[in-house]
């Protein structure tokens, strides 16, 4: 399940100090483990977060009705027993297709986050590990991606390469994935930079060096362990981000497109009905606001069990 | 200073030449008809396509042709759209509006942002700081066009309060609205940022050097610590209106307004490349420069951080 297991990545962003080998570096985590079990707003966030990932990796859990089951006769009816979030301007089962919609926004936010991650730590690794000329080139290239607002790259991009009826599912949600992640990454590199800048002057660091150990592990072994959990906070966070600008793509009709389902496409569709029948918009809003809002809150508290100064 | 100004601007040259090329590499070399969508729904003529193909030199390889339209940029011609209008000349019409609208965001986000992060770092762990901490989150997740959508229709079709689109005039209450939607995400974070550095500044030997010594409480947050607490607030903001002459491409499509942000939509919609190219330029030039002001007011507002 490479959901479960690359979600996983971004849950479990406590453990990171683990892999370090200073004793403090433990004793931090568990700090913060304990300060984190104690925090409502983390087991809010963790519950939710368990709850998309379930309707991702398995919608027919929590509905038998297809979203593609258009009933044109009971187009814009209320929520009723029959639909529980009652139909749209189509007749779709609302319920259904808010529960369906979760796996475009999931997943294009979980890979656009781990995307940006990789490419974003490893250009960042190399340019705050390396230094000199490395650094000055990666830092300006940095400087280019970073000056072109994720947003409107995400338009560019999109409008340049348009999606047809006959897209495969998986190409759409792979091109948002791939347009947002090279205009994402900039912030993660800068972020690894400064940190490892930070960690590289250390005892242990040159201690590791000075036993000839390689640069390779070095890296693996002593400086990524203590560099990584800023970038999997603001990871996390991003993660939040990215499935808000996905839903604006969509909603400006050039991220996913139909026949794929996402929350998006149906906020799109239901703004034009919305004086008359408000709930069609209502729903898919609701969704989105709590899958951003669970990603944003798992981060934020989690930064926050991290900094001792918060405490 | 005037080293500084004068390499940071040099600095930014080849970061313009990179940004642009991105973005001329993704709307001119990449798979697609440049000329699709520009004749209607019929395909264009083979002698349009020819004169249009060398207009704009497309039979040149990518370098030449960014070189080319770059030489053009920096001597004021963004090139022509495909109403044949100079790009130039459609941004000159439609930036004062956004400038207005942008404007007014800042305002709105500024003055209530600090006021709320103010409220909530004085009083931390308290209820208050719990509501804000909680509201902003709750905002900072909702997406742009959720709160449009949902405000003009509750505000502006239902309570008849604000109007529901904007004309061309573009007055200032037809912009109130637009304004509080598009500052509302960055109010938010604002009002996290002051409440955290203010927090911090708090704690600091300084502010309790200044309440021994016996001046008001209400004295010390307001010069010592607050002051300290708007630095990176100022980044923020400085660098945030630089993005919303940009970023108000949602904001401007929901209300209908006639800025910058519905003419790069528009170009964007009808494939029309020199218009969105022309426009990104401008854009990224804009939120270059803006980031360059912020650096410098860095030194007017802290005096530690000298630039020479």
């Amino acid at each position: 399940m490479t959901e479960a297991s690359t979600i996983g990545v971004a849950d479990t962003g406590v453990p990171v100090h683990e892999g370090g080998d200073v004793g403090e570096a433990r004793s931090l985590a568990s700090d913060a483990w304990r300060s984190l079990k104690r925090n409502w707003v983390f087991w809010f966030s963790v519950v939710l977060i368990t709850l998309f990932v379930l309707m991702t990796v398995w919608p027919s859990l929590f509905t038998n009705t297809s979203p593609n089951e258009a009933i044109l006769a009971k187009a814009r009816e209320r929520p009723s027993g029959d639909a529980w979030f009652g139909r749209d301007i189509q007749g779709y089962d609302i319920y259904s297709r808010t529960i369906y919609g979760a796996r475009a926004s999931i997943l294009v936010g979980v890979f656009t986050s781990v995307f940006t991650v990789i490419l974003g730590s490893v250009l960042g690794m190399l340019a705050g590990f390396n230094g000199g000329w490395l650094d000055a080139v990666l830092s300006r290239v940095t400087d280019m991606f970073f000056a072109i607002p994720l947003l409107l790259g995400g338009i560019l991009f999109m409008s340049v390469i348009p999606n047809d009826a006959n897209t495969p599912y998986f190409v759409v949600v792979g091109k948002v994935i791939l347009v947002m992640g090279i205009f994402g990454w900039p912030s993660i590199a800068r972020l690894m930079r400064s940190s490892v800048m930070q960690v590289k002057p250390n005892d242990y660091v040159q201690a590791a060096r000075a036993l000839g150990a390689s640069p390779l592990r070095i890296i693996r072994s002593h400086i990524l362990p203590n560099a990584m959990a800023p970038v999997i906070v603001v990871a996390t966070i991003n993660l939040g981000v990215f499935i808000s600008v996905e839903a604006t793509l969509s909603f400006l009709g050039i991220g996913l497109t139909p026949p794929a389902v996402s929350w998006g496409v149906a906020i799109s569709d239901a703004i034009v009905a919305s004086r008359t029948t408000p709930h069609i918009l209502l729903f898919p809003s609701l969704f989105l606001c709590l899958a951003v809002l669970a990603f944003i809150m798992l981060g934020d508290a989690v930064r926050d069990a991290f900094d001792p100064k918060s405490r | 200073m005037y080293k500084y100004i004068l390499r940071r601007l040099l600095q930014m040259i080849p970061v313009l030449l990179g940004a642009t090329f991105i973005i001329f590499t993704m709307v001119f070399a990449l798979p697609g008809d440049p000329t699709a969508g520009m004749c209607g729904d019929r395909p264009c003529s083979p002698t349009f396509i020819a004169q249009f193909k060398k207009e704009h030199n497309l039979n040149d390889p990518l370098l030449v042709r960014y070189g080319k339209y770059m030489a053009n940029v920096a001597q004021g011609d963004l090139g022509t759209n495909f109403r044949n209008i100079k790009v130039q000349d459609d941004l000159k019409t439609r930036y004062p509006t956004t400038i207005k609208l942008a404007g007014m965001a800042i305002v709105f986000e500024t003055i209530l942002g600090i006021v709320a992060g103010v409220l909530a770092g004085v009083r931390k762990g308290r209820f208050i700081d719990q509501l804000v901490l909680v509201s902003t989150l709750v905002v900072i997740s909702v997406p742009t066009f959720v709160i449009g959508a949902t405000l003009q229709y509750y505000l502006g079709v239902k309570a008849r309060l604000f109007p529901v689109t904007v004309s061309s005039e573009a007055t200032f209450y037809q912009l109130l609205l637009p304004a509080v939607v598009l500052g509302s995400i960055s109010l938010a974070y604002v009002a996290r940022l002051t409440r955290t550095n203010l927090v911090e500044n708090l704690r600091a030997d300084y502010v309790r050097t200044a309440i021994a010594k016996g001046l008001t409480r209400r004295r010390a947050v307001g010069l010592h610590a607050l002051r300290n607490s708007l630095i990176p607030v100022v980044t923020f903001i400085g660098a945030d209106f630089g993005s919303l002459l940009g970023g108000a491409i949602v904001t401007e499509r929901i209300f209908n307004i006639n800025g910058v942000g519905g003419y790069l939509f528009q170009g964007i919609h009808n494939h029309d490349g020199v218009a969105v190219v022309g426009t990104v330029t401008i854009l990224v030039l804009v939120f270059l420069l803006a980031n360059l002001l912020v650096d410098l007011l860095y030194g007017v507002l802290d005096p530690r951080i000298s630039h020479d």
